[in-house]
């Protein structure tokens, strides 16, 4: 049997992150701790209250259209998708049905071939971006005790991003990094945080296969839709296990379904299977019609190449820039992409200011992300800015400090030592005081090893011996009598001191 | 007192001059209310200690010397359709019996700023749905003049305290003819603002693209301050428009010069009363005698009016009417065995049978398969009919037709044929369709005492040329300072 085609598309909703509700001027904020807090008459949907476009969701919304190079429409409109349901105050959600602001675009994802180990870049089309508001949340009682259930709209009326997807995506991987890349350009635009946990990044999976049935035609599986998906492993995982069941279950069936209309699944991560929910209701009718509280909005020419020209350079180019143009290793490009802007924006500083690009990649890879993590800080907040590690960095190119002493200095400056003034002086004082200066003064190392040499005859005298290992506690002493020393240097005149 | 019978213009001048206090104003209409509104049902609740407080309190401050908003002291009654934080709000409805909402409604916050004393809530037919205001859940309101006929709708508990005494002045909300036709039926002015000219934040939504707020008072001098305080931009209404609000009064006793009137002559056909006819005529001559043109215009597509209108008001309460589910806020039944049971059970149980029909026939319009034929459609020929008003206006100032085709009707009389009601509304629901400003004032009565009105229609944002037109006629006339006979002393 030929291996089937994989056909996903996926519905990605992201929250947009802006100050206040799409509608009203309440906070957008997570807070599930005090349920209600955030609420006005607008997004409770009281009698009588009327939304109000928020001008800022609306321009994050087209310069994510624009990342995505979807065509921005020129007449947009909003329309009210109607049904029932307890988090929806209003019983219609506000959305886009016909006109969405933004159509077509695409999104380039690196994959990695299992087999071959080969990179492909697969382009991801785009049906359509639409901007719509959030709904509030069900809270049941789980106890088992039967309690009421309760609301919480402090999420009514977040703006809400929805990106569809054509089916274009074959495989569940191929899903997570599609995933991925989204969120990257998402957070880079500064549109949205992406945040999973606090479901401000949210998507269902269509998934179905081809398959060559007994008679060898080509058969597709009945389309499913997995919802409920919070999670980037939890998408691949879905998925992998759904295109593994339908496969079962075209074999159990050989080609041949009852019913081939789409059903609708949810994922219980727990359990890691797929499971049937209630058909997609292909009999609800959401009504739609224009909202006759919003006009419509078009945007001039003018605006949209204006806001074109805002737009921050895509994580995919500036990941491939690194490489290109820096030398840096994917890897090490990989990662601070994945860091996000600031992280990408510090490390470019400090490459700029000291002049090494594949040193300063190493230096915030390794030592700076070390130390967030151990502090669970943000980049921003960090207390040794790009100037003050290419400053380090610098002088360790110079060779006034060994790479071990800038670490000794770094793990100074992150402790906030150096006392007052620039990050110059203060790696100065932290050198002086610790006496971490290289030696570079030949004369003062000679004499040093001499003296060492001089009181450990033993040592120099097992090296000359060939014992080579002796030579290292030699290294040590002249390296701790020196302070800041070259171990090669050491090593080098060591020996020759020792040889002649 | 005859306070009660004064316009608001002249009651202002009044009370700036202290002949009259705003309490004494205010008690007076508190006892007009308490003598006459059981057999008239103007009233669903009467805020009475509210608003002697506030009278009190305005007046120290006139006394004081303080500076006061334009309406100061004078009281003011509020269709139950805009929503009030310290009065009930229930739009007639048991749906929203015992509702107190946390907000004001802008046009209530502008009355508010003006120092008016806010009087009570007033009936109307139930969610403004109807044209007697006997959908009201609560019961109906009568026209002073007759109380055996209604006071029509669904503005009717506004119209008929603003002609029996209880308030010089009060709102209503016009969706199809709303304000105009209970203005008619009632002897009093009644205007509806050009769409997007009055703020609709807080007025709870009947039909949103139709829906407008708009003034009720004995004259148009009064009807003109109470738009000036009304009318306005409003952040919080996506539809209201940033247009200056103009001085209505300065120039309002001010004859138009070479007034050009429109009249339609499909208004005058089959169907249409006879002495409603013999008025509208005579307040034609009224204008004539003022040198006024009369010319025959052409409203090409109004005949589909009523359909399109009762596609698209409908269409639109269906989805607004959705958020009464009984989860939020409203009425909720105790009987029901899961969700969706507890949504049919209470809406089933609180709706009336008017407002059930109209959603039902919105949600029928707008279903997957039908929303082309109908609702998109409707959109089309509403399109169509606003372009007859545009064209109509570049030859004529203003047009003149009745309100309604009779005069208030016997109460029970259109509750038994909903598509008699809905054809009644066949002179002001294009009014609505295309966005445009009109103005009900009396110009005279049946044989049997019951008031007619004129009605006039005017350019969109030109509230300023169509009350002076309005003036125009009401000088000439004393119509409107008939008086019903609520206390044996009539003054017709």
């Amino acid at each position: 049997m030929t291996s089937p085609l994989t056909i996903i598309g996926l519905e990605v909703h992201v929250q947009l992150q802006t100050r206040t509700k799409i509608f009203c001027g309440c906070a957008n904020r997570f807070n599930p701790e005090e349920p209600n807090v955030q609420t006005c008459p607008v997004c409770l949907g009281l009698p009588g209250a009327l939304p109000v476009m928020n001008r800022l969701a609306l321009e994050l919304s087209l310069q994510a259209g624009l990342a995505l190079e979807g065509s921005i429409a020129a007449l947009t409109k909003w329309d009210r998708k109607q049904y029932y349901y307890p988090d929806l105050p209003k019983a219609y959600q506000i959305s886009q049905y016909d006109l969405p602001f933004c159509q077509g675009g695409h999104l380039d994802v690196e994959v990695q071939h299992e087999e071959q180990g080969e990179r492909e870049t697969r382009r991801i089309r785009l049906i359509r971006v639409h901007l719509e508001e959030d709904a509030g949340k069900n809270l049941h009682d789980e106890s088992g005790g039967g309690g009421e259930s309760r609301v919480d709209l402090n999420r009514a009326g977040t703006p809400l991003l929805e990106i569809v997807s054509e089916p274009d995506i074959r495989s569940a991987p191929e899903a997570h990094r599609f995933l991925e890349e989204l969120r990257l350009l998402m957070v880079y635009l500064e549109v949205s945080d992406c945040n999973m946990q606090e479901g401000s990044l949210r998507c269902d999976a269509n998934v179905n296969l081809e398959l060559t049935n007994p008679a060898g035609e080509a058969v597709r599986t009945p389309i499913v839709e997995v919802k409920n998906l919070n999670s980037f492993r939890g998408v691949e995982a879905a998925l992998t296990f759904e295109i593994a069941r339908q496969e079962r279950e075209f074999d159990e069936c050989d080609g041949v379904y009852p019913d081939d209309s789409k059903q609708t699944r949810g994922w219980d991560a727990q359990r890691g299977v797929t499971f049937a929910q209630r058909g997609k209701e292909d009999a609800s009718d959401y009504r739609y019609f224009p909202d006759p509280d919003l006009l419509p909005v078009t945007f001039s020419d003018e605006y949209v190449a204006e806001l074109r020209d805002r737009l921050c350079e895509p994580p995919a180019q500036r990941r491939s820039r690194f490489v290109e143009q820096m030398g840096l290793s994917d890897y090490d490009a990989a990662v601070l992409i994945d860091q996000g802007p600031h992280t990408a924006d510090y490390f470019e500083r400090v490459a700029l200011e000291c002049q090494d690009a594949k040193r300063a990649a190493n230096w915030v890879t390794q030592d700076v992300l070390r130390e967030l993590k151990e502090r669970d800080q943000a980049i921003d907040d960090f207390a040794v800015d790009p100037q003050g590690l290419a400053t380090l960095i610098s002088l360790i190119i110079a060779e006034e400090l060994t790479t071990r002493s800038g670490r000794e200095v770094f793990a100074a400056l992150v402790e906030g030592e150096g006392g007052e003034g620039t990050v110059s002086e203060r790696i100065d004082r932290i050198v002086a005081e610790r006496g971490l200066a290289a030696v570079a003064d030949t004369d003062q190392l000679d004499q040093l090893i001499e003296t060492v040499i001089a009181g450990n005859q033993q040592a120099a005298d097992d090296f000359r011996d060939g014992k080579e290992a002796a030579i290292g506690k030699l290294i040590g002493d002249v390296m701790r009598e020196a302070g800041g020393a070259d171990p090669k240097t050491v090593r080098e005149a060591l020996i020759a001191k020792i040889r002649s | 007192m005859t306070a009660c019978r004064e316009t608001a213009a002249v009651l202002l001048e009044q009370l700036a001059a202290g002949a009259v206090t705003s309490l004494e104003l205010t008690e007076a209409c508190l006892g007009r209310i308490a003598a006459h509104d059981e057999s008239i049902g103007a009233f669903l609740h009467v805020a009475g200690d509210s608003a002697l407080e506030a009278a009190e309190s305005i007046d120290r401050r006139r006394a004081a010397g303080e500076p006061l908003g334009p309406l100061a002291g004078l009281p003011v009654a509020l269709k139950d359709v805009l929503v009030t934080s310290d009065q009930p709000t229930t739009c007639a409805s048991r749906m929203l019996e015992g509702w107190n909402p946390p907000y004001d409604a802008h046009t209530v916050e502008q009355l508010r700023a003006a120092d008016a004393v806010l009087i009570g809530k007033t009936n109307m037919d139930e969610f403004a749905m109807g044209s007697t205001t006997e959908n009201s859940a609560v019961g109906p309101t009568r026209t002073p003049w007759r109380l055996d006929c209604v006071a029509g709708g669904s503005s009717g508990g506004s119209a008929a305290a603003v002609a029996a005494g209880f308030a010089p002045l009060a709102l209503g909300s016009d969706t199809g003819g709303s304000i105009r036709q209970p203005a008619s039926f009632c002897g009093v002015v009644g205007l509806k603002p050009t769409y997007g000219r009055v703020s609709r934040y807080g007025l709870v939504a009947y039909a949103s693209s139709l829906d407008q707020v708009g003034p009720f008072a004995r004259d148009v001098a009064s009807a003109a301050l109470l738009l000036e305080v009304l009318a306005g931009h409003d952040p919080r209404d996506g539809t209201c428009v940033d247009e200056p609000v103009p001085d209505y009064r300065q120039q309002l006793d001010q004859p138009l010069q070479d007034l050009r009137i429109g009249i339609c002559p499909e208004h005058f056909a089959e169907g249409l009363d006879g002495e409603v006819r013999e008025s509208i005529e005579g307040a034609l001559d009224v204008y004539r005698g003022l040198g006024a043109e009369i010319r025959e215009i052409e409203l090409q597509h109004a005949r589909f009016a009523v359909a399109c209108y009762y596609l698209v008001a409908p269409s639109e309460a269906s989805s607004n009417l959705a958020r009464y589910d009984g989860i939020h806020y409203g009425h909720r039944v105790d009987d029901y065995a899961g969700l969706v049971e507890m949504y049919s059970n209470s809406r089933g149980a609180a709706f009336g049978s008017e407002v059930k029909r109209r959603i039902m026939l919105g949600t029928y319009a707008l279903s997957a398969g039908y929303y082309d034929a109908y609702y998109l459609k409707a959109q089309k020929v509403r399109r169509l009919i606003a372009d007859d008003f545009s064209r109509a206006f570049e030859s004529v100032d203003v047009i003149a037709s009745p309100v309604a085709p009779t005069p208030a009707v016997p109460l029970g009389q259109l509750t038994n044929d909903p598509l008699e009601m809905y054809l009644a509304d066949i002179y002001t629901i294009s009014a609505n369709l295309a966005g445009i400003p009109g103005i009900s004032i009396p110009a005279g009565f049946s044989s049997d005492g019951r008031p007619i009105g004129l009605q006039l229609l005017g350019n969109a944002f030109d509230e300023e040329q169509l009350l002076r037109a309005a003036a125009m006629h009401e000088r000439e006339t004393r119509w409107h300072q008939a008086i019903p006979d609520l206390d044996g002393d009539a003054q017709r």
